[in-house]
């Protein structure tokens, strides 16, 4: 356990400047939920830690009907969790925090960490892609825009340059008639990292019967959360049945390539990330339709444990 | 190189050094010698590290000391209002919530968390706030029960206080 030094900016770019600065020996903190464990066990040993809980203006929330969901990146799960306007319009997302870990970690964890921590097993990660997030990266002189797809690089790897920090994310408004659901699949109801996580955005017309758009993104698959393309395609327009919604489920299936680890083999999560699309895909579908599905009864669904 | 830190501690302001490094775990049982709050993952697994952060509760191992300049923390030590036992507290001897003991102390924690924000939980709501503590002694069901009994006393009291002053 190496000794560091810590920095407190007050602003994102003197923050970015301050990265810049030390390069490669620094590393940005917030929760320190990730970064604690990794500095611990020496995965990360850097000699400044520049923690930006002190600059101001980075953890609010904001929604409007008109440009959507805007988040800070210091948000925590437990407040996007808890957030009216992200239950109600972006419920996979809310599912998804309330997946995350446990109260006493979703209380410090912050969305913009799981983002830039980019694991494929991120519990906020699959429903931000589905909801078509957009990452704002803030670096000393400049700032750039970027889909949050091409934001994952690999396991942990994002496109962050050199002293780039990430400064929000925005979610576009979701259409009427729309439902959406992340289900989690671990050992553990609590505290656990995904084997398999499935987050799919469904929106239909024609009085319920036509998919007008459908959005599907699977988590610890892949060596990034992905979205699933292939199956978002063939049900686009279709009307819903059963065996679309099958068929759609074993193309995603095809999509993934997981590999074995100490949570999982390849095989299971192969095998379970198909009934997880079907799932995600039937409830946001009974969502869309006006069914009322109560918060406690989408956790029901979000945690679904091995044992 | 030590910094120096404020906090305030079960209603008590303390100003204290404390290296980049430390967790506010350790600056409570090390430096204030609050040792109450247990370590026992030191990886925010277990909860036996938690306390109330600004009124959420927290595994403190996760908690950079210095990210906890300024805030208001709440042990175990500091849940008891003067000599009487917090109703909490009360509820897991009365039922047999601990065996051992040393969960205890973040499990109360997180119990008072949820107590704080909600008055009438369910039990499955009650599990979900004890979801972040491991127990490996009870099986978790007196402290359940010793929960939702400790929520029927303080559901009970706030309602004389509320009689008296009518």
């Amino acid at each position: 356990m190496a000794r560091f030094d810590y920095l407190e900016p007050h602003t994102l770019k003197q923050a970015s400047s301050m990265l810049q600065r030390y390069g490669d020996q620094a590393r940005i903190v917030a929760g320190c939920t990730d970064f604690l464990v990794r500095w611990r066990t020496g995965v990360w040993t850097p000699q400044y830690v520049i923690n930006l809980q002190h600059v101001p203006g980075l953890g609010r929330i904001s929604y409007s009907a008109r440009n959507g969901l805007r988040l800070g990146p210091l948000v925590t799960v437990q407040a996007l969790e808890r957030h009216p306007a992200v239950r109600e319009h972006y419920a996979a997302l809310a599912t998804g925090a309330t997946s995350f870990a446990a109260v006493q970690i979703r209380n410090l964890a912050t969305v913009g960490g799981n983002v830039c921590n980019a694991s494929p097993a991120g519990d906020t990660l699959p429903a931000l892609l589905a909801f078509d997030a957009q990452c704002k990266i803030v670096g000393a002189e400049s700032e750039r825009w970027l889909p949050l797809g091409q934001f994952f690089k690999g396991p942990g790897r994002t496109a962050l340059q050199p002293g780039e920090i990430l400064g929000e994310l925005r979610l576009p408004p979701t259409p009427k008639n729309s439902g959406s659901l992340y289900v989690k699949h671990s050992p553990r109801g609590a505290m656990d990292i995904s084997a398999v996580g499935v987050a799919a955005a469904v929106s239909l017309r024609d009085r319920g019967k036509v998919i007008d758009d459908v959005k599907i993104a699977l988590g610890a698959v892949a060596p990034t959360p992905i979205r699933a393309y292939g199956a978002e395609d063939m049900l686009r327009g279709q009307t819903v049945t059963p065996e679309l919604i099958r068929a759609a489920a074993q193309a995603a299936q095809a999509l993934a390539a997981p590999i074995d680890d100490v949570r999982a083999t390849g095989t299971y999560r192969k095998t379970v990330v198909g009934v997880l699309v079907q799932r995600t895909l039937e409830k946001s579908i009974e969502m869309a339709q006006g069914g009322q599905v109560p918060f406690e009864v989408q956790r029901r669904l979000a945690i679904q444990t091995a044992f | 190189m030590k910094k120096p830190l404020q906090l305030t501690i079960n209603g008590e302001l303390r100003q204290l050094f404390a290296e980049p490094f430390y967790s506010l775990l350790d600056t409570l049982r090390d430096e204030l010698h609050l040792t109450g709050t247990k370590k026992g993952c030191d990886e925010g697994d277990c909860g036996a590290c938690t306390v109330l952060m600004n009124g959420k509760v927290v595994t403190s191992c996760m908690v950079l000391a210095h990210s906890a300049h300024d805030a208001e923390v709440t042990t175990i030590e500091g849940l008891a209002p003067g000599e009487e036992l917090h109703p909490v507290q009360q509820a897991f001897v009365e039922y047999g919530g601990l065996q051992c003991g040393f969960c205890i102390p973040g499990m109360i924690m997180s119990a008072a968390g949820l107590l704080n924000d909600h008055d009438d939980p369910s039990e499955e709501e009650v599990r979900l706030a004890i979801s972040g503590n491991l127990c490996r002694c009870t099986g978790y069901s007196r402290v359940v029960e010793a929960i939702l009994a400790a929520a029927r006393v303080m559901r009970n009291e706030k309602e004389l206080l509320t009689e008296r002053s009518n």
